[in-house]
Order: C-alpha cells, then sequence, then structure tokens
C-alpha cells in the first residue's frame, strides 16, 4: 500500500519526462540534425533563464501562491543593468549586487505585504507587475545596448563539453540554482515547511511551524531568482529594455504547471519545473525545425498541453482522494476486526 | 453627533471611495487641465473630454460586468483580453481588409454580410466564455489556471485568425460600432448603458444576485440548499466571455484594425483592477455593478490625467500600481483594524 502511494506521486512527473523523451525521440526521427548534443544543450542555453524564474515559482506555487512579477522584475533587472552600465559607467560588480538586492527585496516586500495583511497573492503580485514594468520606462523607453567588456565577454564565452558542442555561462548558473533549489526544497526546515503551508496553512500554524517568515522568504526568494534571471538574460540579449520578458510569467507558471506541480500547492518536484521548462524549449525547437509551422503554434500547442496535464492533475487529484478514501476504509474494517478479536480474547480470558 | 454618526454611515457605504476617488480625479483634472469640463456639440455630436472617456471605457466597463460575476463567485478570467483578440480577429477576416477603389472613390465591400460577423464574432467569444466555464465548474480546475489556458492559446487562435498579420478594415458601417454617434452620443455608450440596465433588471429584480453571492461565499452550502452552482458558475464564465468579444468589436471597430497580438493586451488586469476598485472582493461574495463602472471609469479616468497633464505616459504604470497598492489595503481588514486601533489609541490618549 505504502509503495504504491510514492509510485502514485511520481506519476506526473515520470509522464512529463516521458513527454519529453518523446517529442525529442520524434523530433529526432523527423528532422534530419536534430538528434546532436548541440541541439539537446541549445534547449539549456535559450531557456536557462526562464529555467530559473520557474525554479522560484516553483516554491510559490507548493506553497499555494502566485507570482505574476517575474517577467517585470526580469525586464527591470536588464534595464537597471544596462542603465547603470552605459550611462552612469559603473564596475559590473557592484552593478551585480545592487540588481540582486533589489529584486530580492522586491520580493520580500510582496510577501510581506501578503503575509502581515493578509492579502491575496494573485492581486499584490499584479501590482508589483505594473510597478517594475512602470519603474523600466522610467528609466528609458527605449532599448539600451550593453558594451561593457565583462559583460561582453561572459556573453561570448562558450564552455565546452564533450565533442564540438558548448554551453554558456547561464546554464550553469541555472544548473547551480536547480541545484540548490532541490536541496533546499527537500533537505531544510525551510523547504519542508514550504510544503506544509501549501497542504494546509492552518494545519502548518498550529504544528507551530514559522508561516508567516517562510512565506516572506518564498516571495523573496522568488524576486531574487527572477533578478538572477534578468541577469542571464542580460547576458544572452546584451541590451536592457522594457519589453524584455513580456509574459514570461505565463512561460514560468506554464513551465511548474506542465512539470508535475498542484497548483493546489502542496505537491511537486524542482526537478519536474526542470523538465517543464525543456518540454517548452522542445516545441520551440520542433516549430523551428519545421519551418512551414508559424509561430503562433507555440502558443497553442502550449495551451494543449497546459489543458492536458491540467486534465491529468484532476483526474490524478480525485483518484488519490478515492485512494485515500479506499485506505482509511481499510484501516477500519481493519480496526474493527481488532477491536473484534480484543474482545473475544477479553470475554474468553473472563 | 447624528452628523458625525451620518458622515460615518456615509464613508462605510460601499461606493463611498470609489466615487470619493473618482470625484477626487475629476476635481484635480478640473483645476489642472483646462477645458476638462467643456462639452460641445459639433456637427450634432457632442465633444468633450468627459464624453472621450466615457467612449473609451465602454470596452472595459463591459468586461469588468462580467468579471464583476466572475469575480462574485470566487472566481477569476484572466482570459479576457485573448478573447477580445480572437473577437476583433475573427470579424475583421469575415469582413476582409481590401480597399476596393472604384472610379477613385473607395467603396465598401464586406466578405460577408456584417450581421453574419457580428453574429460569429460574439458567438466564438460565448464559446470561448464556455469553455472556461466548462473547464472551471465540471471538471473543477482553479479559475486562474483554467482561464490561464485560453489565455495562451487564444493568442495564438487570433493570430491563426489574421494568419498573423495586422487586418485593417475598410468597411464604413463596421466602424460605427466603436465611432459612431447616436442622438449625439457615442454608439459604444449606449452598448454598455443597455447591457448594463439588463444586468441590473436580472441580478436585482429576481433571485439570480442573491444565489450568485451565495455561491461566491460558500459553494458548498448553496449546493445543499439546493442552488444548482455548476450551472450558475458555468453560465457566468459563458457571460464573462461574451462581454469580452462585445469589448473586442468595439475595440476594433475603434482603432479599424484587428491585431491578434496586441489587441487587448493587459486588458484583464485592467478589469480585474476596476473590479476591485469598485469594492467587490476578490474573495467572492457580494458585488457591486455600480462599483465595477466607477471603477472602470476611476482607470480611465487616471490614463486621460496622466497624459493632459503632461507627464510622460510611462509613469502611467507606476501611477496604476501604487493605486492599487493603496485599495488593496484599504480593502484589508488586517490593515484597516491595524490602523483604526492606532487611531483609537490616540484619541484615548488625548
Amino acid at each position: 500500500m505504502n509503495r504504491f502511494a510514492i509510485n502514485l506521486n511520481y506519476i506526473p512527473l515520470l509522464v512529463t519526462i516521458s513527454l519529453f523523451v518523446l517529442m525529442f525521440g520524434l523530433g529526432s526521427v523527423f528532422y534530419q540534425g536534430f538528434f546532436s548534443p548541440q541541439v539537446f544543450l541549445n534547449l539549456f542555453i535559450d531557456n536557462a533563464f526562464l529555467c530559473i524564474v520557474a525554479t522560484g515559482m516553483t516554491f510559490v506555487i507548493i506553497s499555494g501562491g502566485i507570482d505574476l512579477s517575474v517577467g517585470s522584475v526580469v525586464a527591470l533587472t536588464t534595464m537597471v543593468s544596462a542603465a547603470l552600465l552605459e550611462t552612469y559607467h559603473w564596475n559590473p560588480f557592484p552593478v551585480l549586487v545592487l540588481v540582486l538586492a533589489m529584486g530580492a527585496s522586491l520580493g520580500c516586500v510582496m510577501g510581506c505585504l501578503i503575509h502581515f495583511f493578509k492579502l491575496q497573492p494573485f492581486i499584490v503580485t499584479l501590482a508589483g507587475m505594473f510597478l517594475a514594468r512602470g519603474l523600466c520606462y522610467l528609466v528609458s523607453i527605449d532599448s539600451i545596448s550593453i558594451s561593457n567588456p565583462l559583460y561582453a565577454s561572459i556573453s561570448q564565452y562558450r564552455l565546452p563539453l564533450f565533442g564540438d558542442s558548448s554551453i554558456s555561462v547561464g546554464v550553469v548558473i541555472a544548473l547551480v540554482v536547480l541545484t540548490v533549489a532541490i536541496f533546499i526544497a527537500h533537505f531544510t526546515k525551510f523547504g519542508r515547511t514550504v510544503y506544509a503551508i501549501g497542504g494546509n496553512e492552518q494545519s502548518a500554524v498550529l504544528m507551530g511551524l514559522p508561516v508567516g517568515r517562510t512565506k516572506i522568504l518564498i516571495y523573496t526568494l522568488s524576486g531574487f531568482c527572477s533578478a538572477l534571471a534578468g541577469v542571464v538574460f542580460t547576458f544572452y540579449m546584451l541590451s536592457g529594455y522594457g519589453l524584455h520578458a513580456t509574459g514570461m510569467e505565463l512561460d514560468a507558471i506554464a513551465a511548474v504547471v506542465i512539470g508535475g506541480t498542484l497548483l493546489t500547492g502542496g505537491v511537486g518536484y524542482v526537478v519536474g519545473t526542470l523538465f517543464g521548462v525543456l518540454i517548452l524549449g522542445v516545441i520551440q525547437t520542433l516549430i523551428t525545425f519545421d519551418g512551414t509551422l508559424s509561430s503562433w503554434w507555440t502558443k497553442i500547442v502550449i495551451g494543449l498541453l497546459l489543458f492536458a496535464f491540467c486534465l491529468m492533475q484532476r483526474a490524478f487529484e480525485s483518484g488519490t482522494g478515492k485512494l485515500k478514501a479506499g485506505a482509511s476504509a481499510a484501516v477500519q474494517r481493519r480496526q474493527a476486526q481488532v477491536r473484534a478479536m480484543a474482545t473475544k480474547d477479553v470475554s474468553a480470558v473472563t | 453627533m447624528d452628523l458625525l454618526r451620518n458622515a460615518s454611515d456615509l464613508t462605510r457605504h460601499q461606493l463611498f471611495w470609489p466615487l470619493a476617488t473618482l470625484a477626487l480625479l475629476g476635481v484635480f483634472n478640473a483645476f489642472f487641465s483646462p477645458g476638462f469640463l467643456h462639452l460641445e456639440i459639433k456637427s450634432g455630436h457632442l465633444y468633450g473630454s468627459v464624453v472621450d472617456i466615457f467612449n473609451r471605457a465602454a470596452p472595459l466597463m463591459l468586461i469588468a460586468l462580467g468579471m464583476t460575476f466572475v469575480i462574485a463567485t470566487r472566481g477569476i478570467d484572466i482570459s479576457v483580453g485573448a478573447v477580445v483578440a480572437i473577437a476583433g480577429a475573427l470579424a475583421a477576416t469575415m469582413i476582409g481588409g481590401t480597399l476596393v477603389i472604384k472610379d477613385g472613390v473607395p467603396e465598401y465591400v464586406t466578405k460577408v454580410p456584417i450581421a453574419v460577423a457580428l453574429v460569429a464574432a460574439l458567438g466564438v467569444a460565448l464559446l470561448c466564455g464556455m469553455w472556461n466555464g466548462m473547464l472551471v465548474a465540471r471538471i473543477g480546475m482553479q479559475p486562474i489556471i483554467a482561464t490561464l489556458i485560453l489565455m495562451v492559446a487564444g493568442r495564438g487562435v487570433a493570430q491563426l485568425i489574421t494568419n498573423g498579420q495586422i487586418i485593417t478594415i475598410y468597411y464604413q458601417p463596421y466602424f460605427f460600432i466603436g465611432n459612431g454617434f447616436l442622438l449625439g452620443i457615442p454608439f459604444s455608450v449606449y452598448i454598455v448603458a443597455a447591457v448594463l440596465t439588463a444586468l441590473v433588471l436580472i441580478t436585482r429584480r429576481t433571485a439570480l444576485g442573491l444565489f450568485i453571492e451565495a455561491v461566491g461565499i460558500n459553494p458548498t452550502a448553496s449546493r445543499f440548499s439546493a442552488l444548482s452552482s455548476r450551472a450558475i458558475i458555468f453560465w457566468v464564465y459563458a457571460f464573462c466571455g461574451l462581454c469580452a468579444g462585445v469589448a473586442g468589436l468595439i475595440v476594433s471597430s475603434n482603432v479599424k484594425s484587428a491585431d491578434g497580438n496586441n489587441a487587448g493586451l493587459l486588458l484583464e488586469l485592467d478589469a480585474i483592477l476596476a473590479v476591485t476598485l469598485g469594492g467587490t472582493s476578490l474573495a467572492g461574495g457580494r458585488f457591486s455593478i455600480a462599483g465595477s463602472m466607477v471603477g472602470a471609469l476611476i482607470i480611465q479616468t487616471l490614463t486621460y490625467t496622466i497624459y493632459s497633464i503632461g507627464v510622460p505616459p510611462e509613469v502611467n504604470l507606476v501611477v496604476k500600481s501604487i493605486v492599487v497598492f493603496l485599495v488593496m489595503l484599504l480593502q484589508s481588514a488586517t490593515f484597516r483594524r491595524r490602523v483604526f486601533r492606532t487611531s483609537g489609541m490616540q484619541e484615548s490618549a488625548e
């Protein structure tokens, strides 16, 4: 019984991973040159920032919340970096520290509002989204391209891997973030508390868990991840622009959902999010390789995938519900048997 | 003392704060932008800033109407922007984007009769809403996710309809919806007034409004009291889709073109903001139709104010976000309690 329950928890994750393998396999069969290490690694290179954003979003969604501000914070980070580097000629290192601190504190403020005033995450982060986008345009309406030598060299640097394939610095950062996130989610008190809050916030409070502190930290973490993704995005695009990363919050939420995290909170894996991001990347690559399909098919396919995964989640939820009900019925029967046996024993003794 | 009590009753009224905000904006405009209150009749049409605000706010008011009921049932519909794009794209494609010039005079041609195009566009919008309603009411998905699917896929569908292009409409009679005047007043205002009157009659003169509020306050309890919550939720989403469809027609008629990518962009957020500004809580339950209308007018007046006093339009988003922050703090019971407690302490100290 117990083993079966654990397997059930992994089902969405397994479906996601097999879907990714299937899509990549189909691409390899149908399109020439698709099956190469570099095509696979390009999935990481082109989606490193999305991976970082989605990792932060995973924590938010596991805790039962939502963060709509991530895309705007990415844009704000690129904008502030570009302005400080190009207009004010700052040294790159203080710029990096400043933008990361800025993202984290924006997240922290939103977390405080959500916790202290019991406001809905949806509307608070919506306001945060407006604010961050607005601040972008206050810095500049036009795109600022970055010519700073350090940024340029990081942007062009490729870390060679096996054969003649390579990855970018952004990928390294994304993988480090992912590893740290997996550690935080599964091996720290903070991670356990996040799952507990998502499972049932009131129970978490009654258990004496630091719910308020954790909630604020979750949004701070998401803000920090967005800022870090913004830094990676700056390396990727070498420019700052207020229209960068529009709609990235939706991509991030889609990646998390496809990755098998339940939107009701409490269930999910950070690894799943990585595969969610990779699936989004594969869809885009498939459409590029095909050449005859137009770009808007990407959106339609992502929408259909989201629909399929939500349906699966619903089926899964009601499935576990029945299973739990079945399990508790079995437990009750067993208890009744034990009680009956005990009374028999007692009567035998007397 | 009585006067004081009356004043406090007044401030406690649901519509007090929205109306006060609107009045404040109006007074501000009357002082700082000359000619704000000026109305004149030019060639039989009423012209003036106030008329302009009403005309431009029409799509937002319509969507806010649909959104009010969705939010009252504890839901949210973030796909309205995409539905606006779909409806506009379909109408524009069916009318056709060709300019026919005969003997140097442009002729008004349309591929199908205009009535067919309008009915088709509204029908598809209704179907979109019913799709959302089915996902929420039948399958039991979370509203934000159910509508996220259409929000992502809908933009793709809209671009599919227009083939990724911006379709310009040259058919004169179509312009009447968004630009026409009837008895000197913009036609779009009539549409809003008609929908508004019908809704107020249906929800306040019959028990439907009460039912919707009951579903929002406690879906389980209302099901036990023999309300068909599922049907109510389903039709609320369907109606919201229809409202978005009408708004899509007005928008595309107003700008005389359909753009699958940008039509109705961020309109869902403005609509949610309008409903919240009007005093309907995102937690469901009591709703205020008049409040949502005032909320939509506040947003449009705010935009107008920002443009008219010569502040760069980029600030618009920042101002909007500050307004959202203020409003949600005022709506938060915890925040009010804290503020009132401190003011009470000050009084007792005196």
